[in-house]
């Protein structure tokens, strides 16, 4: 197949994207660009989606850049767990596009830039997920930062909106300038920059032991960062909350998402070679992010960051799947990560639908507090049930995609025989229950104030609507996800 | 005849200019100078990757280097950016009067 041809999701999304941009110059101020813009952004993305299909069976090599000497210089890699992370990425893009519809155009006056910005960010995830060389990696990581950075800032005439990203971009910097230093000394240790060479070199066991340990430690305190796991959360909770309510949403999806993308990629590589012991440091970094994330979710007003702590304990819950895999990296590697991979799949369909309910409700209301639910059942019984059916997936009880994803996450841990981390993994979704229903409960059981039916723009309740049925689907008729999941995490213990 | 100096000396200079950049992240209050002491932490991974690829005689250090220099201004535009518009908010810089979001 045409190398072009394979990185045409990618260029479908940026092509899209400068679409976007000037049809937004052309139509300036017009009523066009608030109505027509989203839907091009979805098309652009649905036409994503098609172009990754038609490319899966291609799917095994790497690509790069080859130089007049001759030399290969491996950039991206075009796998299947790339691929599977290109799924989620142009799935995002639509859902969050789609939730955004009537929330931009209430409240700023610049209405397709946002969909630039959401479609670059896709654009950043994808690329990131198939990196395979510390240049690709750092440059597409900050891609994803510096969009984000934009898009928290968004409501510019809102206090709280630049505030949220001034504290993000400030932890952000941070971050990746120690994630760079460990770069640094990666290099300099083994000499190159690309995946594979460093595993190599690494295997040859000529390079610096101490180096190494403390270039992963720092590369992986910039990832932590992406995926906000504690001790690296703190930027959440206040990006989340004062973030416009679709950018959260990507937010706690996209970043994470990829985060973990190039978490398995690089531990792939510079795990199976050493004596550290990843399986403790893994195991506790998991233990502290659920924990911390579950207890201080309980004392939370307001919906945005209560999701804020959640998403910090399911990245947590994730982790285990990772810890699991690490425990026996020569074995198969798709136990335990393929299990992440189906934990994410799930947790993107459940996470965008809690927000387009939660953007639903801040459209008429103006605020996001976990008592604006109160009545909910008599203002949008569909909405009621849809939180419902989220909510248990969050938790994890079937029959939705949430159960499946933890199903396989905590029993690669209990088949590796990690029974504490298991443990404190249900323990944690335990905790869980008591947030999570304290909304439903206002939902159903506490009288509202005000009965005014709350109204759901079509392009919401189409984003509810599918991400409901996908996470039902997930459960009821699982066997192709999961088949999804395994071979794609099949394909990455082949290449190394 | 002048010495060499070892890359060793290079390394320790890149390794203390990162600390006093990260020391100056946690210190200070201003975010104008924290963003100009994450500079310097970037700029300390910059003559890492000089010094190593000097050692190890491969061009790739540098162009890292160059890569980083590029996104490093990027990063600061929107972070000028974002303040000039908390300025305009809030009248301050001082991020320990950035606080209408905590919990």
């Amino acid at each position: 197949m045409n190398d072009l041809l394979l990185l045409s999701p990618e260029i479908i999304i940026a092509v899209t994207a400068f679409l976007v941009l000037t049809l937004d110059i052309i139509w300036k101020g017009d009523r066009r660009s608030a109505v027509i813009l989203p839907w091009v952004t979805v098309a652009g993305a649905v036409a994503a989606l098609l172009a990754v299909v038609y490319i899966w069976p291609a799917a095994s090599d790497t690509y790069g850049i080859a130089t007049d000497t001759g030399n290969f210089v491996p950039m991206l890699a075009l796998d299947r767990l790339a691929i599977f992370f290109k799924i989620l990425a142009v799935l995002t893009v639509a859902l969050v596009g789609l939730s955004a519809v009537d929330f931009i155009a209430q409240r700023s006056p610049f209405r397709g830039e946002f969909y630039v910005f959401t479609l670059l960010a896709g654009l950043s995830l994808m690329l990131l997920s198939a990196a395979t060389n510390l240049v690709m990696i750092y440059l597409s990581l900050e891609f994803l930062s510096i969009s984000s950075y934009v898009m928290t800032a968004y409501l510019r005439r809102d206090d709280r909106s630049v505030e949220a990203a001034i504290k993000y971009l400030l932890y952000g910097a941070v971050a990746s300038g120690v994630m760079l230093y460990g770069f640094s000394l990666l290099y300099g240790a083994t000499g190159s920059v690309d995946l594979a060479t460093i595993a190599r070199r690494i295997g040859e066991s000529q390079v610096s032991l101490t180096f190494v340990v403390s270039a992963v430690v720092m590369i992986l305190s910039g990832f932590g960062f992406k995926i906000a796991l504690v001790p690296f959360h703190q930027w959440s909770p206040d990006a989340y909350e004062g973030a416009p309510t679709p950018v959260t949403a990507f937010l706690s999806v996209g970043p994470k998402a990829a985060g973990f993308a190039v978490l398995i990629r690089v531990l792939v590589v510079a795990l199976p070679e050493y004596s550290v012991n990843w399986t403790a440091i893994l195991s506790l970094v998991s233990i502290l992010t659920m924990t911390v994330g579950n207890l201080v979710a309980l004392w939370q007003t307001n919906i945005k960051r209560m999701l804020a702590y959640s998403s910090i304990a399911q990245a947590g819950y994730m982790l285990i799947g990772l810890a699991a895999w690490s425990a026996e990296p020569g074995g198969w590697a798709g136990n335990g990560i393929s299990g992440i991979l189906l934990f994410l799949f799930a947790y993107m369909f459940t996470n965008l639908g809690i927000f387009a309910v939660a953007i639903a409700l801040e459209n008429q209301l103006g605020t996001a507090n976990i008592d604006d639910y109160a009545g909910l059942i008599r203002r949008s019984p569909y909405l009621s049930i849809a939180l419902i059916i989220f909510f248990l997936s969050l938790i994890g009880i079937p029959p939705t995609g949430g159960f499946m994803g933890k199903l396989f996450v905590f029993g690669a841990a209990i088949d590796r025989g990690l029974y504490i981390l298991a443990g404190i993994g249900i323990l944690n979704s335990v905790i869980s229950v008591y947030y999570y229903f304290g909304v439903v409960r206002r939902a159903f059981f506490v009288e509202a104030e005000d009965d005014t039916p709350i109204r759901v723009s079509p392009a919401l309740n189409l984003v509810v609507t599918v991400t409901m049925i996908m996470t039902l689907l997930i459960a009821l008729y699982g066997q192709p996800f999961i088949n999804l999941a395994n071979s794609s995490a099949q394909i990455l213990a082949a290449a190394f | 005849m002048i010495n060499q100096v070892p890359v060793s000396y290079y390394l320790l200079l890149g390794a203390i200019l990162f600390s006093i950049g990260a020391g100056g992240v946690l210190i200070r209050r201003n975010a104008i100078v924290i963003l100009m002491c994450v500079e310097m932490m970037m700029n300390a991974v910059n003559l890492t990757f000089i010094a190593f690829s000097r050692y190890l005689d491969s061009a790739t250090g540098q162009i890292f280097v160059f890569m980083v220099m590029a996104v490093a201004a990027v990063e600061v535009a929107i972070g000028l950016a974002l303040l000039v518009e908390l300025n305009r908010h809030k009248q301050t810089v001082n991020i320990d009067e950035i606080n209408s979001l905590k919990g």
